[in-house]
């Protein structure tokens, strides 16, 4: 029995580790470092229905423990996925998650339709980015928005559907109520909190879209309460991200109530994160007799 | 692209702010060329500093990083000293052309120097280097480029050593005394723009290294945009992986 396989949404994944959307491209320049077959999957970048450039840069601040981007979702559109990168990622041997960010409901439709036939193995629909003026956060603010975007998706798609969350709002357990009665099959999150770093000098931003999404370290807690409400809010399952870095941070994440986490930022300082993370919880579990890692998920103990 | 912590072999202070490191680091070594750069771990900081490899020894599986303290990063890396490991991620990036036959002018300004040292020393004398500095006490390699085979024309900004001036002037000094087959530059911007404005006047073809903020450093997460052209249309491509060094017409400055 492999003890780090997950479920979450009818998907078997060979252990929790998934790297997050927008951190790893569509897998290629990690696989220079590790076989992707050592995740448990691969969300992949955001994709518009056709191609599209992104914010000027610079796109990157450094914060402590953390970083924002303003990136704007640059991609080169759902057909260049399934043309140039599943076919090579399809022969990775690791879960392959679209991350979906159209900028209408309509556009959102055709994408997933588009997918429908393809070796993607779920659906992740971003309603979260906060680096573009249309759909993204704007979708992932409002209830009734959320709503109908997860609705109209699902009637589009038989492949299980996990939408992403955004952190941007006043109550995250109300957008997940939300999409989950919509028929969202499970919701990830947390995508980047909205930033701000200014030059001292220049009395510019440091980032050319004057704002940008945190994420890295600094998020950490913020995400484990996030989660944590989430969890103990809907029935379908939660993936949970942001700012995870070791296998310390998966197993809390994973007792705030996440099925599955996924690791972004930290691959940046060290490329090597996911693996360490994956070889970590083995250890974990090994050393605490867990017989299956989903033992621990929403394990958490609160005070009354 | 490979990573390790690398032991550091020798560290020498140039100027008040500029620091020389050269680390073991075989298999890198093996694999890079001139223009290319490293992603190195600064203690304490989130992100990795992208640092240009100004020489690369694969007889001895070195790596030589010449880099100035702007912030706390690299103030950091200034501080590591010989036995300690340096972690980085090299070779990275694509490298200036190496023409197998023909002659280089290299041109370099300031913290852009260094990187112009590895692709002088792969041209084994057909390379002629200008190096453009601030004043004399910011003159940082001028010994090394000896080695290249061909004494470097060193300019400053303000006459206090070597010829005077901007390294244009120098350049269209040079090009008409021996006229070269490429033009590769790395420095500031408005040095870049110049140059790239005499290589055009002249047809010459021209390369130049860009800067930009990186956070994966390997094509990944496509926070480095630059605005480029090619074919007549403007795009945002990656100074991580498309460069850093790219083609003088494709770049807008
Ligand atoms: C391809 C490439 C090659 C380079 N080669 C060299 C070299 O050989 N020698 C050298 O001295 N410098 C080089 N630089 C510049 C060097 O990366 C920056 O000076 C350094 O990152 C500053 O870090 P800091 O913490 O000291 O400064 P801070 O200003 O505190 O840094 C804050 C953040 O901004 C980033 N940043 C600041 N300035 C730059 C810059 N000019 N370019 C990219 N990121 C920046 C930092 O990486 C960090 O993420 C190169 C840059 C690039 C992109
Ligand atoms: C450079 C960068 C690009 C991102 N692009 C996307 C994206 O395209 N789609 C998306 O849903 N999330 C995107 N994200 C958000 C991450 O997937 C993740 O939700 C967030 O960064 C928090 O996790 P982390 O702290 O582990 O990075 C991006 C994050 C970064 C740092
Ligand atoms: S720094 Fe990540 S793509 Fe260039």
């Amino acid at each position: 029995m492999n003890r780090l396989a997950v479920t979450v949404a009818g998907v078997t994944f060979r252990n929790p580790v998934i790297t997050a959307s927008g951190a790893c491209g569509f897998g290629r320049e990690y696989n220079h470092f590790y076989p992707l077959s050592r995740l448990g999957g691969i969300s992949v970048k955001g994709m518009t229905l056709r191609p599209q450039e992104g914010n000027l840069p610079p796109r990157v601040a450094e914060t402590p423990a953390g970083m924002l981007n303003s990136v704007g979702l640059q991609n080169p559109g759902v057909d260049a996925f399934l043309q140039d990168e599943l076919p090579w990622l399809e022969k990775q041997d690791t879960r392959i998650i679209a991350n979906v960010a159209g900028h209408t409901v309509e556009d959102c439709e055709e994408i997933a339709r588009r997918i429908e036939g393809s070796a993607v193995d779920m659906i992740e629909l971003n309603i979260s980015c906060p680096n573009v003026k249309q759909g993204g956060a704007a979708f992932g603010t409002s209830c009734m928005a959320a709503a109908e975007v997860t609705a109209a998706v699902r009637r589009y798609t038989t492949k299980p559907l996990m939408v992403k969350l955004s952190p941007n709002v006043t109550s995250i357990t109300e957008i997940a109520r939300a999409v989950e009665a919509a028929g969202a099959d499970a919701v990830s999150l947390i995508n980047t909190l909205l930033g701000m770093r200014i030059d001292l000098r220049t009395r510019r931003p440091i980032l050319r879209n004057n704002v940008g999404g945190l994420s890295g370290p600094a998020v950490f807690p913020i995400a484990v309460r996030m989660v944590w409400q989430v969890a103990n809010a809907v029935k379908i399952p939660v993936v949970g991200m942001g700012g995870i870095a070791t296998w310390q941070d998966a197993v809390e994440m994973m007792m705030a109530g996440a099925s599955a986490v996924q690791v972004g930022a930290a691959a940046f300082s060290d490329p090597m994160a996911p693996v360490k993370i994956v070889d970590g919880l083995a250890e974990y579990c090994a050393d605490q007799g867990i017989e299956s890692i989903s033992e621990i998920v929403g394990s958490v103990h609160p005070w009354e | 692209m490979l990573q390790g912590n690398c032991e550091i072999l020798k560290r020498e202070q140039l100027t008040e702010t500029i620091f020389d490191v050269t680390v073991s680091a075989p298999e890198m070594a093996a694999k890079a060329k001139a223009g290319q750069f490293a992603q190195i771990r600064a203690e304490g900081f989130f992100l990795r500093r992208p640092i240009s490899i100004c020489e690369i020894d694969k007889a001895a599986g070195t790596l030589r990083f010449v880099f100035e303290v702007r912030g706390g990063g690299t103030e950091a890396l200034s501080r590591l000293a010989v036995g300690e490991k340096m972690d980085l991620i090299a070779p990275l990036g694509n490298g200036f052309t190496l023409l197998p036959q023909g002659e280089v002018i290299v041109i370099g300004g300031g913290i852009g120097v260094p990187p112009m040292l590895g692709v002088a020393l792969s041209y084994h004398g057909r390379a002629k280097a200008i190096l453009g500095f601030r004043s004399r006490s910011a003159v940082i390699l001028e010994s090394d480029f000896i080695r290249t085979g061909q004494m470097p024309v060193v300019c400053t900004d303000d006459g206090s050593y070597g010829k005077a001036g901007v390294v244009t002037n120098a350049l269209v000094e040079q090009i008409a005394l021996r006229r070269p087959d490429l033009i590769a530059a790395c420095g500031p911007e408005p040095m870049l723009r110049a140059v790239i404005e005499v290589a055009r006047k002249e047809g010459i073809p021209c390369e130049v290294s860009l800067e930009q903020r990186m956070a994966c450093g390997v094509g990944a997460c496509l926070v480095c945009a630059c605005r480029t052209v090619k074919n007549g249309e403007e795009h945002l491509r990656h100074v991580c992986k498309d460069g850093p060094v790219f083609p003088a017409e494709e770049v807008l400055l």
